[in-house]
């Protein structure tokens, strides 16, 4: 079996010492960690694995010896063979290395060594008795070894991916995922240093002096007052808030409806989870933790520009004076299609009776609309002003309440659909029942089935009558059924388009991806390995590099669920309700999902 | 060890394998691709560049010409960052794992890694592709938890696509090393 030993990059000019790391058991591999120089006392060397163990929770051990030998200092040799004894192993790894040259070599000393030897002499002497004595023997005898070269922090750092989240998985995990965990786990044995006045000394990535950034720490310890500041304005405001929940019915369904409400109970669920005073238990969450607040603060920034750029120059009066214009002109644009509806409408005959009923009872309405806007026109600056400012707690709130302003301000366009599509369904459902009867059968509601079924004369002459009715009437509704939905359907789209701006506001990772493209090493998707060096006679050196995540996959890993707005039905089903007439409600919102 | 043979792909032009052994459980086997012809690159931008002069002799419009122009870089640099493999790579490590990589003419490589515990074997199988069956060599996946079921197939040098007999060798070689691995 081939040995496999990971060796940190920083400690390739290591003074000679102990080797410390862990054996991943079931894979023959071994982590080095950290060389642990000489002068030493073997019993100190102990404790402080022992210590080292305890902390951090990794099975620590001493793995072997390490040599690199400098002037004025031979005689390590047998020194190194020596500390085998009393550091007792299974295997004692005795790595060597020359000045100048890049390969290093590696004896394995097994335990029941003498065992060993006392073996293969007796296995020598039986191939000499038997006829061939092939030199191979001596090759399978000997253990071949890869070192692996790896950057100790860029290991400790990063997160494989898919991240296992399982305690007690059924298959244990696999060989470089050890190694990484081992790493990252080991960060207590990286806080000894050169400035460390202790008995040891050690050579690890962190030798040089321990790093840490002030502008992290300093976060840190500002941190916790504000996280206590934001829990309790959080509650007064879901004390608020349940308060009103008692009051009446109507108000929650509004408030289950508009957008804005939906907007504000989202990101308060967002702002609870970044009070918690509690340090984020894994990668998981620290990573959303993470993007949660980034996107809170891009949020929060792009709706002060907003704000910046609508309180100045006017840019409001100018909004609210063309807004009554807009609206006045919608109106007389749907005054213009009604009456061309009343007409003859590309050349179709209308039935004029109802064409006249209809067509007067949508002008009635668009009459009663515009007079309430005109009613409403003084106050419209005074909502925009007040509305806008919800923009400085995020462009998001700001975009959810114009799609609300545009759900209300287009009240009369969902109302005509409505009343165009109850008429068109009941006539279509009138017809198919009478077109059943006209055939002789019937819908039988106990079976769910249609069955054949004898009516009497007079049933037959009046369905027939009323069918005929119906059937000639046709057009006429479906004509002015197809023109409202077709309005509806356009509204639908605008307001769908907001929604999709916020969602994306909401979902998208911008911590991640940003960690993605600057610390690319962080997000591992895997690892992969070059061949150093291949002198022959020497260990096969490997560097192990890591594999960062694609971006694509980076933004399916990290995000954040969202209260879906997508339609719910595919676009079949869509387009069979549009037929039937059934009442379309693209944006029924799902609750929040749970984690 | 480096040889070097001329090989063929499924189509008939020519490509190399570069056999490197680093120790006796490593080895590295790169297929290159042939390089785009100048040629080809030539008799390309002359015609759209030619059409380009149709369209603006007719509609006099200049800005045909300067898209064009656009047309063409844009659509160089596409080439050469995401359509053009140069060198496809396998690195086989006994008791590690298997290293596949492709590296593209801009110099782009993308590597990944499976490691051992996930490879049942390596084996060269038959795919009918559009009018020919041909051979390719593909890494057969198992899931730890059941060893004895292919839970996927990764196949191997597929920019390249080379003939049976690169295919052979490569093969023999792999095997040797994952006999003694597994």
């Amino acid at each position: 079996m081939v040995l496999k030993i990971f060796f940190p990059q920083c400690c390739n000019r290591a003074d000679s010492g102990l080797l410390v790391g862990r054996w991943i058991s079931g894979h023959d591999s071994a982590v080095v960690l950290a060389v642990i120089h000489y002068p030493f006392i073997p019993g100190q060397v102990k404790q402080y694995v022992q210590q080292m163990q305890a902390q951090s929770g990794v099975e620590l051990s001493v793995l072997g010896s390490w040599s690199l030998p400098k002037e004025g200092q031979e005689g390590m040799e047998s020194f190194l063979r020596d500390l085998s004894t009393i550091f007792p192993q299974e295997r004692w790894l005795q790595i060597r290395r020359q000045m100048g040259k890049t390969g290093f070599t590696c004896e394995v000393l097994s335990r029941d060594q003498n065992a060993v030897a006392a073996q293969r002499r007796v296995k020598k002497q039986k191939k000499e008795e038997e006829e061939d004595g092939d030199a191979e023997e001596k090759e399978e005898d000997e253990e071949k070894v890869i070192f692996v070269h790896y950057e100790q922090r860029k290991v400790m750092l990063s997160q494989l991916h898919p991240i296992d989240s399982g305690d007690a998985k059924t298959d244990p995990p696999s060989e470089l995922r050890q190694v990484f965990q081992t790493v990252a786990l080991s960060q207590p044995l990286f806080f000894l240093d050169k400035y460390d006045d202790g008995p040891l000394k050690s050579t690890h990535w962190q030798s040089e002096g321990r790093e840490a950034s002030i502008i992290v720490e300093l976060l840190k310890q500002a941190s916790v007052p504000l996280c206590l500041l934001l829990s309790w304005m959080l509650s007064v405001w879901t004390w608020i808030c349940s308060i009103r929940i008692f009051n009446f019915y109507p108000l929650r369904f509004l408030s289950s409806k508009l957008s804005t409400c939906v907007q504000l109970s989202y990101r308060t669920e967002h702002m609870k989870t970044l009070s918690s005073p509690k340090p984020a238990a894994g990668h998981t969450q620290f990573m959303r933790k993470a993007n949660m607040l980034v996107s809170v603060l891009v949020d929060v920034a792009l709706g002060v520009l907003l704000m910046s750029w609508l309180y100045r120059d006017d840019h409001i009066t100018m909004l609210a004076n063309t807004l009554v214009p807009a609206a006045d002109h919608v109106a007389k644009e749907l005054d213009q299609l009604l009456q061309w509806l009343m007409g003859a409408p590309a050349g179709l005959k209308m039935n004029r009776a109802l064409d006249q009923v209809l067509g007067r009872f949508f002008l009635y309405h668009i009459h009663l609309w515009i007079s309430y806007i005109h009613l409403m026109s003084p106050f419209i600056e005074g909502i925009l002003w007040y509305g806008g400012l919800s923009a400085c707690l995020g462009l998001s709130f700001a975009l959810s309440l114009l799609s609300d302003m545009v759900a209300l301000f287009t009240f009369h366009i969902y109302c005509f659909y409505v009343y165009g599509a109850r008429l068109y369904c009941l006539k279509i459902y009138g017809l198919s029942s009478l077109w059943r009867l006209f055939r002789g059968k019937k819908w039988n509601v106990l079976r769910q089935r249609v069955d054949s079924c004898s009516y009497d004369l007079d049933q037959l002459f009046i369905g027939t009558l009323l069918f005929t009715v119906l059937l000639f009437l046709l057009p006429t509704t479906a004509l002015y059924y197809l023109v409202f939905t077709l309005l509806r359907l356009v509204v639908v789209l605008f307001q769908g388009v907001l929604h999709l701006s916020v969602d994306f506001i909401n979902s998208f990772p911008l911590f991640a991806v940003g960690l993605r493209v600057c610390r690319s090493y962080r997000l591992a998707e895997g690892v992969k390995f070059r061949v150093l060096c291949d002198e022959p006679g020497v260990a096969l050196h490997l560097l192990m590099e890591i594999n960062p995540l694609k971006v694509s996959t980076v933004v399916q890993t990290y995000r954040t669920p969202t209260y879906s707005c997508y339609p719910r039905d595919s676009w079949l089903a869509l387009v069979k309700k549009l037929f039937v007439g059934e009442l379309i409600y693209p944006w029924r919102h799902k609750t929040t999902k749970a984690d | 060890m480096m040889e070097d043979e001329t090989f063929t792909d499924i189509s008939g032009k020519t490509i190399s394998l570069d056999c490197q052994s680093h120790s006796s459980f490593c080895r590295e086997f790169t297929v290159s691709s042939p390089k785009v012809s100048i040629g080809k690159v030539m008799v390309y931008t002359c015609s759209v560049w030619l059409l380009a002069y149709a369209v603006f002799f007719i509609t006099q419009n200049t800005a045909v010409l300067s898209s064009a122009i656009l047309i063409t870089l844009v659509g160089m640099m596409f080439h050469i960052h995401f359509v053009k493999v140069d060198h496809e790579s396998l690195l086989i490590i006994g008791s590690l794992g298997i290293q596949v990589s492709s590296s593209y003419a801009s110099g782009r490589e993308i590597t990944t890694f499976i490691e051992m515990s996930k490879i049942k074997d390596i084996v060269i199988n038959e795919a009918i592709y559009m009018h020919q069956i041909i051979y390719y060599l593909c890494v057969l996946l198992k899931d730890p938890s059941e060893p004895n079921a292919v839970s996927s197939v990764v196949p191997l040098f597929q920019s390249s696509k080379p003939r049976l007999n690169c295919l052979v060798k490569v093969y023999k070689s792999c095997q040797e090393i994952l006999s003694k691995s597994q």
